[in-house]
């Protein structure tokens, strides 16, 4: 194992001469070296693979996104295991690019690992960070907290029982994003509304307990909730799939969970993390600099990379699942976290700073 | 109270119906003699039958007889390694359960344009019937026929085991294959047949949860049920009701914590989360006693060996 890495490094050291000169580009003071060098971009997905109706399959539509604006050349492979991180980021090394996307969270270890390995290639994370300052890592998160606010806001309004639930996976700071952006759109609209809906959340300790998640919503259902969001993973199916069941309302997360569960009519929305424009904005941003070649960069609502989906008709209905003028109310909602009138809480503390304000 | 009563009752039964199959298929198994750890796999693979078939006929019966099928098709490769070829039990096991994801993830992706998991497809029915109860306080006891399933194959396989000559045949070789087989009984042939039914039963574990608590495969579907129903096939001392029991014992702590958790009750989630294993204990320690597994549990049998 160690061999290996000796005789990656020197090769890749080898054929990273000329990239090393392009790189030093985005360290900030260098200069526009080799510039009609061919961009290349690879990303790796994690477990879920190209096609996983979630964060790699956006990654790839923001690669092909670029590819299509002329100046890109770009590629994928594909991770069957998590043993193949390391391999693939390493062939992707290997292969010469002027950056190197890894996609989602479980990726984070590997990635800083290889980073760390190959200090003359660019590499970017989703949903992740750059963990110990190394100068050629992006880690590119999303500020889950102002999709959220807005899905509560929408919940709040949608209740005709006064109450809302939340499932979370595990308590972290990442699910404290959602849970804390969700409860402040919900107070928020019974601020500015004068609703009176109360709040319910429950963590499953699990992202992948389906029954689990399904046994909280049942729950909830029963005390009276009418409205549930997630941010649990496979967790939130068994959710979702409790609402399909009890005929109420479900809010989904991180894509468009209505166009994946094509035949669920309870999701009235989602809290979507547009990881497309991420990669398009942070691959822009190295090439010409203005994002840091080694940095942690936080997206919402200002970059475009969060939002909720458009309010479509979904196939065999009549009506949009949102009224029209809630949906106008949501998306103004992110016109005012762009320009500051609204900052959302992600933590308890900050939400308790944020509740006393409005 | 009354409610939050019956919501346990409810949550108790769906939690534990998978792992009742699962179980179910380790008591069949390990009474021939035969360590099957490969449940897990099976029923990742069941899942995914179930999904997939309940998608492309629109019956989920369907989909619930193509997991069965499938479970029995993925066990085969485990009954021919340690039958025939008399290959370590739970080597072949795990080697099932890191072939079977993959395979899953595989055909999902063929079935499915490429897909990880499987759109929303047609689930069993419930009990009194789809839209019944809901809204009410007993919504949650209108379970799934998959429930109704996982108890009936436990009292038949109960049946079978103790009151007809093909259980005690299956026991005997469990026991002591050198002594049944000089008795005329066929080990190897009772071995194959523990085996295939084992991986059927896993497979129908999975389609419940795929295609009865769920309604698509997910890559997560399956995460851990098997080895949960590996546990309560010792905990349920290799018998099926035992088994059963277990199984609700499991599912109780579940559905237990699920119930004190959240709003009305101070308790931190990550501390009510220990319940279900410090109950496991418990039980364990007080009501369960010693737990003896087949005699030739997990030895291969070569015929004419001493």
């Amino acid at each position: 194992m160690i061999n290996k890495n000796i005789t990656r490094r020197g090769f890749a050291g080898a054929l990273g001469l000329g990239a090393m000169a392009a790189l030093a580009g985005c360290g900030g003071s260098g200069g526009e070296t080799a510039v009609d060098e061919e961009l290349k971009a690879t990303m790796v997905t994690d477990t879920g693979g190209i096609h996983d109706q979630s964060f790699n399959q956006l990654a790839w539509a923001g690669l092909e996104q670029l590819e299509a604006e002329g100046d890109w050349k770009v590629g994928y492979l594909e991770s069957h295991q998590e043993s193949d991180y390391v391999t693939n980021l390493d062939k992707a090394v290997d292969d010469g690019c002027r950056i190197i996307w890894g996609i989602g969270f479980a990726m984070g270890e590997a990635i800083n690992n290889v980073a760390e390995q190959n200090p003359d290639c660019q590499f970017a994370i989703i949903d992740s960070t750059n963990d110990r300052d190394l100068p050629n890592l992006i880690g590119v998160v999303f500020r889950a907290q102002e999709p959220s606010f807005v899905v509560g806001y929408i919940a709040a309004n949608m209740s005709s029982s006064g109450k809302v639930g939340f499932v979370g996976g595990m308590k972290s700071e990442l699910i404290d994003q959602f849970e804390y952006g969700y409860y402040a759109g919900i107070e928020y609209a019974n601020k500015k509304k004068g609703l009176k809906v109360t709040y319910q959340g429950q963590y499953a300790e699990s992202f992948t307990d389906s029954a689990k998640g399904k046994s909280i919503a049942q729950k909830m259902i029963q005390d009276g909730c009418d409205v549930l969001f997630h941010a649990a993973g496979g967790t939130g199916v068994g959710m979702l799939d409790a609402c399909k069941e009890a005929g109420v309302k479900s809010i989904g997360v991180d894509q468009d969970q209505s166009l994946v569960r094509t035949d669920d009519k309870s999701i009235i929305t989602s809290a979507l993390k547009r990881v497309d424009t991420a990669v398009v904005n942070v691959s822009h941003g190295v090439v010409d600099g203005t994002i840091d070649s080694g940095s942690n960069v936080a997206m919402g609502a200002t970059e475009g990379a969060v939002g909720i989906p458009d309010n479509i008709i979904h196939d065999g209905e009549t009506e949009p699942r949102l009224p029209d003028a809630l949906y106008d109310e949501a998306l103004d909602l992110f016109e005012q976290i762009k320009d500051g009138t609204i900052v959302v809480p992600d933590n308890q503390e900050k939400f308790n700073e944020f509740v006393k304000t409005i | 109270m009354i409610n939050n009563l019956i919501l346990l009752v409810g949550i108790t039964l769906m939690y534990s119906t998978p792992l009742v199959f699962g179980a179910l298929g380790g008591v069949v198994s390990e009474r021939s003699g035969v360590v099957n750890i490969g449940i897990e796999g099976m029923m990742v693979v069941g899942a995914l039958a179930g999904a997939a078939g309940s998608y492309y006929s629109g019956n989920p019966w369907v989909g619930f007889l193509a997991a069965g099928i499938c479970g029995a098709l993925i066990a085969l490769p485990h009954a021919i390694a340690s039958i025939s070829f008399a290959a370590d039990q739970t080597i072949s096991g795990v080697a099932i359960n890191m072939l079977a994801p993959g395979i899953a993830l595989f055909a999902c992706r063929a079935l499915f344009d490429g897909a990880a998991m499987t759109p929303v497809v047609p689930k069993l029915p419930k009990i009194f019937g789809e839209n019944a109860l809901v809204g009410t306080p007993f919504a949650s006891l209108n379970v799934n026929v998959s429930t109704v399933i996982a108890l009936a194959l436990t009292v038949l396989i109960w049946f079978v085991l103790y009151k007809t000559k093909w259980g005690l045949r299956v026991r005997a070789v469990g026991e002591h294959p050198a002594a049944a087989d000089t008795l005329g009984v066929n080990v190897y042939g009772v071995r194959y047949v523990c085996v295939l039914v084992s991986g059927m039963l896993a497979g129908f574990g999975g389609a419940s949860m795929s295609i009865a608590i769920m309604s698509q495969f997910t890559q997560t579907a399956i995460s851990g049920h098997g080895f949960i129903a590996m546990a309560a096939v010792i905990f349920g001392k290799w018998t099926p009701v035992g088994a059963y029991l277990a199984c609700l014992v499991f599912g109780f702590t579940q559905a237990l914590v699920v119930v004190l958790g959240g709003g009305n009750f101070a308790i931190p989630s990550s501390i009510l989360s220990m319940l279900p294993y410090i109950i496991t204990i418990i039980v364990l320690v007080l009501f369960v006693g010693r737990s003896v597994a087949p005699k030739a549990n997990g030895t291969p049998y070569i015929k004419g060996s001493r």
